[in-house]
């Protein structure tokens, strides 16, 4: 299934969010999650399914004024 | 002491964390700052970028409270779901809020910004709007539950100052028992000096600092500045003149007739 990540488009076998996030490299990570623009907690990503065509936004700690 | 949303600060320079050439430098011009409150922001990362990791894990290491931003965001939308992802990251309810309406001058969209700040107050956020001087947003803003307003002084790293000094004294004027705190276009520390003696609260300085030659020196010369701003401030300034008034007494000076 096809899936928008931070702008590029990924191949993805797992249904979930917080599969993806693994299958992905991200486990482990301090990082927070969006799907089609709509904040999914932590706890909500293994519950949240992903479906073609999703976007998906993964952000993380940065510099900011 | 400066509060904040029921907390107490003995500094009144937040100090933003972008730009400095390298984290050791940002590190020792945190600490030469003196603030207790730095800004932080939440970007893309990619799975195989550990650059996010590194910088939370050296914040933390200062000590200073966080105050996450919404920079970048042009929608309510997009800053009401930044502000819950950066909720969750930083652990605080604190988020400066920016919904920004113009590029060129990065000046915030007032009317997506109240609309914006009203929803994260109910949600139980602690509110700090990036706004301008204007006196009926302000009454929106505190109207929406922010308890805290950041006017602006001039345009984010324009490093121009306090633009509308008129505005920001009637802005104080309305809103004596309010924090206010100026953010953005400070370039100096006399500018920062300035906004204190006039009665605002406390700056947030970034730029000025972290592009300075000497970032390190910057920030505690920035840190003498908001400390001689507000000591002038409770000390009371006199009030300007038209013509000379001699400070030396007159009676009793030599060689007049």
């Amino acid at each position: 299934m096809r899936i928008l990540v931070n702008g590029a488009w990924h191949e993805l076998r797992s249904a979930a969010l917080a599969a993806a996030l693994a299958e992905l490299g991200y486990a482990e990570r301090t990082v927070s999650t969006a799907v089609n623009g709509q904040f999914v907690a932590y706890g909500a990503r293994a519950g949240t399914a992903l479906a073609e065509g999703d976007r998906v936004e993964v952000l993380a700690p940065m510099q900011g004024g | 002491m400066l509060e904040l949303y029921a907390t107490a600060l003995r500094s009144r320079l937040l100090l933003g964390t972008a730009r400095y050439s390298s984290p050791a430098v940002l590190s020792a011009a945190v600490r030469a700052s003196g603030t207790e409150v730095v800004t932080v922001s939440l970007r893309r990362e990619g799975a195989g970028e550990r650059s996010g990791q590194g910088f939370w894990s050296l914040i933390r290491e200062l000590g200073v409270r966080v105050l996450p931003n919404t920079a970048g965001c042009h929608s309510v939308k997009e800053a009401v779901t930044t502000a819950h992802m950066a909720r969750e990251v930083f652990g605080t309810p604190w988020i400066k809020l920016e919904v920004i309406g113009e590029d060129d001058t990065l000046q915030p969209d007032v009317f997506g910004l109240t609309e914006a700040a009203a929803i994260l107050n109910a949600e139980g956020f602690e509110v700090f709007p990036y706004t301008t001087e204007d006196l009926v947003v302000a009454e929106r803003l505190l109207g929406a539950g922010c308890r805290v307003l950041m006017p602006w002084g001039s345009p984010i790293g324009s490093g121009r100052g306090l633009n509308n000094l008129f505005g920001l004294k009637a802005l104080r004027a309305h809103f004596p028992g309010v924090p206010l705190i100026v953010d953005a276009g400070i370039g100096v520390p006399s500018h920062a000096a300035q906004a204190l003696e006039l009665g605002c609260d406390a700056v947030l300085v970034n730029t000025a600092v972290a592009q300075a030659r000497d970032p390190v020196q910057m920030a505690a010369a920035f840190r003498q500045a908001v400390e001689a701003g507000h000591a002038a401030c409770q000390a009371g300034a006199i009030e300007p003149r038209e013509l000379a008034q001699p400070s030396t007494p007159v009676i009793g000076t030599a060689f007049r007739a």
